[in-house]
């Protein structure tokens, strides 16, 4: 792993803030968020250093870890963030660009029965309609 | 016809590189009264004014306008230029030309125009310059200090020494403040009340000083020179005079609360001074929990007290007293910890706050300077020690850093260690701070001579496990998870302004920040003035600082407030509002609107025809105006003009720019 200009100018990074709406800058480190989360025990990169990663442009690291995967969008994290960020926004945002990348959207909105689609959260609809649907 | 003077100045690149200077010279040359005008890299130097001076004379100018920066940075400046050359100090005017052009332009045609507008503005107005005349005012040569801590008594010490009498307002029943409640000092550790019990004595002893306790500002009014406060003499039901501050009562007194100073982990009584060496050390009785007053029973410390001083009857007493300044050094509360159940603080006995932790370690603290734990009273052997809560945190907390906590921090790490053989610290910290002489070398102390762990981490949960706690973090550096089993966690608890510092404020007429500490008049150059002439700031009511830097400012408030007292007048502000009899109705509307309370009624005798008749006019105390000029929009027949600032100047400038 090696932080580089290109890395820290790159693009990507811009593309996961603007998706999560997220400012990985305003994170300070300070780790609230790894000691708390229920899952930290199966990840490769913690809580806190996927917004370190993302802070030096390591974007294509974090795109290669297991924790994308293994968050469970709990949102205990976010819930105590000092800084206000919302975590799970940005690994959620993580996952889109693969996904993206990938193309193909597997479930319509449309699709979705009016009940579901006033009380479900924003988050998971959006999941949904990336990931797991057929 | 005027001869008005223009000098447009470059500010260095701070105007000159968006603002076309030649071409704003030469539009101000063709502007109607000019007869001159020139530029210069910076106008405020002595070269620059020097240019001006010699430009009066030379040119025989009677008014003149300076494009530069805000008037707040150098009317004064250049007032005395103009006068310095012989004409009246408001004969100059200012054209803004940085903070309401450069500064906030990019495109150097947009803001040139602009600039020429500004200055078009300018020399319309100077043209109706008239001159004024400031008044002398008697000063008032006696200080008002509110609030009782280090700050209020080094403010008062130095006042007092500068030979003015000072009124040290404390609304507890003793002076001492915070930093009686705090054990040691970093980055000495000398003991807290060693070095300030004596500073409380000299400041009770004082013959210049007069210390009023248990008492509170009801009302200020006034200015500069001149304020008259009303201070509430809270009824404390122990007439000091008689009062030999035997302590017989607080013995006997059977009503138990916990103690405000012992941050509740001792009792005091119901009649009660807060600590032991409390200055004036004689109790208070506090209505709200005395048993006579709740319950009509009891009057125990009425007959014990040997010298009669006990009377239920006492009522709160108002007493107004002429100051010609005010220091106002109130001091904080701790942040709230209701927002933080993840740290589990009031559902464990071990888990404590840090001004806790200083009573602990304190030798005349509720377990005699021992650290035990609340649970049990063992001697702990792990601690964690949780920085910046509340701090830093701007979803639930106060955005800004607290300050002292960093190395209150590492002091309680190093006393830890001294104090209980085996002990070690763990310091959860988001960064450490040590700006300040010796106090990084502290802190390297800390680590490295007492070995205490610090983890770059801030805890994100406390719970109990068995009769232990548990701690889970993170180190973020090693990016290691951190699951400590401890004894005892201690919270560096936030620094809060005082939840009633945006009232008091309002009385001074001074104002808060949005985290309700009071505003300095400017962050670098008048760090202890206030935008309210005569009122100074001392201590973290100002914002969160140590013991030196409190020290520091207080005897700084005290210089200024003396240079203030030693004057025997001051100059009043001319620019005042003045009512035209001839068209003033009586209607009062003026006087509605004045927050200053500058404006009464008055009855005078006209003759009309063969009859005298009485008609109600507005008159203004120019004493108390402070030119806001909010009555001149008030008034219909617009009878009220502000000097300096008329309807015709205004109504000039706006032609300037549109017409
Ligand atoms: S809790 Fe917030 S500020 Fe702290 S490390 Fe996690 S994302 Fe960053
Ligand atoms: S949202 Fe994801 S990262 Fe955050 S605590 Fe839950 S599982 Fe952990
Ligand atoms: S009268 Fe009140 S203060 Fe006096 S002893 Fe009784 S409870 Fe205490
Ligand atoms: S100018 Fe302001 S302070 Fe002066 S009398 Fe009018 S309203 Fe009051």
């Amino acid at each position: 792993m090696k932080v580089t200009t290109d890395k820290l100018n790159s693009n990507l990074v811009k593309d996961v803030e603007e998706i999560s709406g997220q400012k990985v800058s305003a994170c300070f480190q300070c780790g609230k968020c790894t000691g708390g989360c229920p899952v930290v025990w199966a990840m490769d990169v913690f809580p806190h250093q996927v917004l370190r990663y993302a802070q030096m442009g390591l974007v294509d690291e974090l795109l290669h870890s297991k924790t994308l995967w293994i968050c469970a969008s709990c949102q205990t994290c976010d819930s105590r963030c000092p800084r206000g960020v919302d975590i799970p926004k940005v690994i959620e945002a993580l996952r889109l660009t693969i996904i993206r990348e990938k193309g193909g959207n597997y479930l319509h909105p449309k699709d979705l029965p009016a009940r579901v689609r006033e009380n479900a959260p924003q988050q998971g609809l959006v999941s949904a309609f990336r990931k797991y649907a057929k | 016809m005027k001869r008005i003077g223009v000098f447009i100045c470059w500010c260095g690149s701070n105007i000159a590189a968006t603002v076309d200077i030649d071409k704003t010279v030469a539009a101000a040359r063709t502007m109607p009264g000019v007869v001159h005008a020139d530029h210069n890299k910076y106008t405020c130097s002595e070269m620059g004014q020097d240019m001006i001076k010699d430009a009066i004379k030379e040119h025989k100018l009677d008014r003149v306008v300076i494009g530069s920066c805000s008037p707040r940075m150098h009317e004064n400046t250049f007032r005395k230029t103009v006068e310095a050359a012989g004409l009246n100090p408001f004969y100059m005017e200012i054209a803004n030309i940085r903070e309401q052009c450069s500064w906030v332009h990019k495109d150097k045609e947009t803001s040139t125009d602009k600039a020429i507008s500004l200055v078009r503005t300018a020399v319309a107005k100077a043209a109706r310059n008239e001159a004024l005349h400031a008044d002398e005012m008697p000063v008032e040569k006696r200080a008002l200090v509110i609030g009782g801590g280090i700050a209020g008594i080094q403010a008062a010490l130095d006042i007092a020494e500068s030979g003015f009498e000072v009124d040290l307002v404390e609304r507890e029943p003793s002076i001492g403040g915070r930093m009686a409640q705090l054990d040691k000092t970093f980055p000495t550790l000398d003991c807290s009340a060693c070095i300030l019990t004596p500073k409380m004595v000299d400041a009770a002893q004082h013959e210049k000083i007069n210390l009023i306790t248990y008492s509170e500002v009801d009302k200020v009014e006034g200015f500069v020179g001149n304020f008259d406060v009303t201070i509430r003499n809270k009824a404390r039901s122990v007439d000091m005079n008689k009062c030999t501050g035997c302590g017989d009562c607080m013995a006997k007194c059977p009503a138990k609360v916990e103690s405000e100073f012992e941050e509740g982990l001792a009792q005091r009584r119901a009649i009660y001074t807060p600590f032991a060496q409390a200055v004036p050390n004689k109790p208070a009785l506090d209505r709200a929990n005395c048993r006579w007053f709740t319950s009509g029973k009891c009057k125990v410390c009425q007959k014990i007290c040997p010298a009669d001083a006990i009377d239920y009857d006492q009522e709160d007493q108002l007493v107004t007293n002429k100051y010609g300044a005010i220091v106002v050094s109130t001091g904080f509360d701790t942040h709230s910890l209701d927002n933080y159940g993840e740290y589990a603080y009031g559902k464990h006995p071990d888990v404590i706050t840090s001004l806790e932790m200083e009573r602990l370690f304190n030798a005349s603290g509720p377990t005699g300077g021992k650290i035990l734990r609340p649970s049990n009273g063992e001697p702990p052997k792990n601690v964690a020690f949780i920085q910046c809560v509340g701090s830093r945190d701007r979803e639930k907390g106060n955005p800004y850093c607290a300050k002292v906590c960093c190395m209150y921090t590492a002091k309680h790490a190093i006393l830890l260690s001294e104090k209980v053989p085996g002990a070690k610290a763990h310091v959860f910290y988001i960064d450490v701070r040590t700006p300040g002489k010796d106090y990084e070398e502290f802190y390297n102390r800390a680590y490295e001579e007492y070995g205490t762990s610090y983890i770059k981490g801030n805890v994100s949960k406390v719970f109990p496990d068995g009769d232990k706690l548990i701690v889970r973090s993170v180190d973020a550096l090693s990016g290691a998870l951190v699951e400590l089993v401890v004894d005892m966690v201690v919270l560096a608890t936030s620094v809060d302004a005082r939840s009633d510092a945006k009232e008091l404020g309002q009385k001074l007429s001074i104002t808060t920040n949005a985290h309700n500490f009071f505003n300095e008049a400017h962050p670098k150059l008048r760090p202890v003035d206030t935008q309210t002439a005569g009122v100074f700031l001392a201590g973290m009511c100002q914002g969160p600082k140590d013991i030196p830097e409190t020290v520091a400012q207080a005897s700084a408030a005290a210089v200024k407030v003396a240079s203030l007292l030693n004057k025997d007048n001051l100059m009043s502000n001319p620019t005042v509002a003045e009512v035209n009899l001839k068209y003033c109705n009586g209607d009062m509307s003026c006087m509605a609107v004045c927050p200053y309370g500058a404006i009464s009624e008055k009855v005078i005798e006209e003759r009309r025809g063969r009859e005298t008749v009485k008609r109600k006019i507005a008159e203004v105390n120019t004493a108390l105006c402070q030119g806001c000029g909010a009555c001149t929009v008030a008034c219909r027949p617009g009878a009220i003009n502000l000097k300096g600032f008329t309807n015709e100047q205004i109504l000039a400038e706006v032609d300037a720019i549109c017409l």
